[in-house]
């Protein structure tokens, strides 16, 4: 077998173990299938990305040649949003056990095989080279974390998921929409042959209306900031397992379908050209950016705390896609991983001082710094990674973000992104100010530190946050081919 | 006339407006799957009209035809009618799930039920 004929089972293995996860009887052994998968998966992913950096990959399904079949399409971009997406899924479900045990008490089967699923989708919307096809492979990731959301013990969660049912269809529909436009004008839902064929059509109303359509659906997925309303309930209330996996991928891989269409199916020039995408990206990203920091300040229940600074994260990413240059786009790739590790490793926090103490409001966290230190050090730690302290992956993003804005001539945009920075600062402050210096109210019962099972994959995702920092040749390698590879061989700016 | 022969697309319009103002505008949770599933709709038939080829003939080979409409939106709409169904079968499930939990599928209502200082962390 060779590598392009394993590339698609990085999809097909979750997607296969998702049902029979669905028939085992009681916590370990779904668990185990899942970890199995999401492991099967990485590895294949990590196969495949330095083959993907070297020249795009193509799996033809049943042997139909594109553009009549569906075609998998890997290079560089998707290659390394794959790893990223498994790769989380790998470290969320080793932390997850514990976490998901305390918070569901029947047989987790079914729970986790919705996991799988919605893993699987991720997959395929990264790995299709069809247009089509990321619209089914949406669905049936979005469907399952619905369902994932609404196992949250709070009966908020089940509100929480039946808004982003809406939103999400909406969203979808919307992408759908787009894609159906595309098809009328050009006959053909593979991405390389539209981008070959859309130029054609090019001026008319409808390639218009199917771009503003597709980017309007594809920014409800990705929370950008007016249409941001779904994500902080549904982070919230989600179990703090999928609060952690999801907060790492799934806006992740929505901004990977809106750069892939906007940048490999419409062309950078063409779309930067017929929407001001420019000033509506820059705005909605600084307005991301601001509102969320600034909203995040004064959460007291920390998971919301965190959604909303995913939000205001999420503004960092479209900053760098507003530049549209290779160097905004490397950036935008860069935060899209770091982020990712970033807010992983802090939901794990969070959740592991859930695990023990039973609640994620700000005054449980009081004097905690001396009961659980190291899971609060793992805290502090992602939370420096989060401000950009140098040494932390968090530095190396804004840093490539500050180089990007100066690049484009655009040196004011360095300045709001250290005063947001500054804001991150106040947040994550707010924690450490609890946790170290206030103590343990006096009718507070005494904790114990988490258990390894917790502590592990905590601590492991925060030194991937400096690994990252320090040793910057794979995200920074891998952020490059990535731009370079959407942008094409001659890298040209629009 | 003009006007006439984008009939399909003329209703795909109304009924998107239709859907989508459910969606927005209704508190009661059932009506907003009511309303999510016609604006589905309209988009289903937005493939569907796209498909048909003046002239052309159902797209099943055989002789003495040489023109055929495109079966292609027919499957691809297939497709998303299963979304659709699963979707509204989720979103049901959900209001089901909101009923038992707080009594009433009323947005509205439910938001009276919950004030925001008892936020009681996650459990």
């Amino acid at each position: 077998m060779t590598l392009v004929e394993l590339m698609p089972f990085s999809v097909l293995v979750p997607l296969i173990a998702a049902p029979l996860c669905a028939l085992l009887p009681g916590r370990i052994l779904p668990w185990l299938l899942a970890l199995a998968s999401a492991i099967a998966s990485t590895v294949i992913a990590a196969l495949v990305l330095p083959q993907a950096i070297d020249g795009p990959l193509s799996y033809a399904f049943g042997n139909w040649p594109p553009p009549i079949g569906i075609e998998y399409r890997v290079d560089s971009a998707n290659a390394f949003v794959a790893l990223l997406v498994s790769g989380l899924a790998v470290l969320a479900t080793l932390w997850g056990r514990k976490s998901v045990n305390e918070e569901l008490d029947q047989p987790q089967g079914v729970f986790y095989s919705l996991f799988l699923l919605a893993l699987a989708g991720l997959m395929g919307i990264t790995l299709t080279g069809d247009a089509f096809n990321v619209f089914v492979f949406l669905e049936i990731s979005s469907l399952s974390t619905y369902a994932l959301i609404a196992h949250g013990p709070d009966r908020r969660a089940l509100l929480a998921s039946f808004r982003y049912l809406i939103m999400g269809t909406v969203g979808a529909t919307f992408f759908l929409i787009g894609v159906g436009f595309l098809y009328i004008m050009t006959g053909t839902l593979n991405m390389a042959d539209l981008a070959e064929r859309l130029p054609e059509v090019a001026d008319t109303r409808t390639v218009h209306v199917a771009l503003a359509f597709i980017i309007v659906g594809m920014g409800l997925k990705l929370a950008m900031l007016p249409l941001h309303l779904w994500l902080p309930n549904a982070y919230t209330y989600a179990p703090n397992f999928i609060s952690v996996f999801i907060a790492g991928t799934a806006t992740k891989v929505a901004l990977y379908v809106m750069i892939r269409m906007i940048y490999t199916v419409f062309g950078a020039d063409y779309s930067y050209a017929v929407l001001p995408l420019t000033a509506v990206f820059l705005a909605l990203a600084l307005a991301g950016m601001f509102i969320g920091a600034w909203t995040a300040i004064f959460q007291a229940n920390l998971k919301r705390m965190l959604a909303w600074s995913s939000i205001s994260q999420v503004g960092y990413m479209l900053l760098g896609l507003a530049l549209g240059t290779v160097a905004g786009l490397t950036a935008t790739f860069l935060h899209l991983f770091n982020h990712a590790l970033i807010k992983a490793a802090l939901f794990m926090a969070v959740g592991t001082v859930a695990w023990r103490v039973g609640s994620v409001r700000i005054e449980a966290f009081r004097g905690l710094g001396r009961q659980m230190p190291w899971t609060m050090t793992a805290f502090a730690l992602a939370g420096l990674s989060i401000i950009g302290i140098p040494t932390t992956a968090g530095f190396i993003s804004k840093w490539y973000l500050i180089l990007a804005a100066m690049d484009a001539g655009q040196p004011w945009l360095v300045a709001l992104i250290v005063i947001s920075s500054l804001m991150a600062v106040v947040y994550v402050w707010r924690v450490i100010e609890a946790a170290w210096f206030q103590s343990r109210p006096a009718d507070a019962e005494t904790v114990r530190e988490a258990p390894l099972s917790l502590l592990v994959p905590l601590w492991l995702m925060v030194g991937l946050n400096f690994w990252f920092g320090l040793d910057t040749r794979l995200p920074v390698a891998g952020a490059t081919a990535a731009a370079e590879a959407l942008f094409g061989p001659t890298g040209v700016t629009p | 006339m003009a006007a006439l022969g984008h009939f399909n697309y003329w209703i795909v319009v109304i009924l998107m407006m239709i859907g989508f103002y459910c969606v927005i505008a209704r508190g009661n949770m059932v009506k907003k799957m009511i309303g999510l599933n016609i604006f589905q709709t309209s988009v289903f038939i937005l493939f569907i009209s796209a498909g048909k080829i003046i002239g052309g003939s159902t797209p099943i080979l055989r002789k003495g035809v040489e023109l055929y409409s495109n079966p292609l939106p027919h499957v691809l709409i297939l497709t998303a009618i299963v979304v659709g169904v699963a979707t509204t079968a989720v979103g049901l499930a959900l209001a089901m799930r909101i009923k038992e939990a707080y009594g009433t599928i009323e947005d509205d209502l439910i938001h009276d039920d919950e004030p925001a200082a008892e936020d009681e962390g996650n459990r």
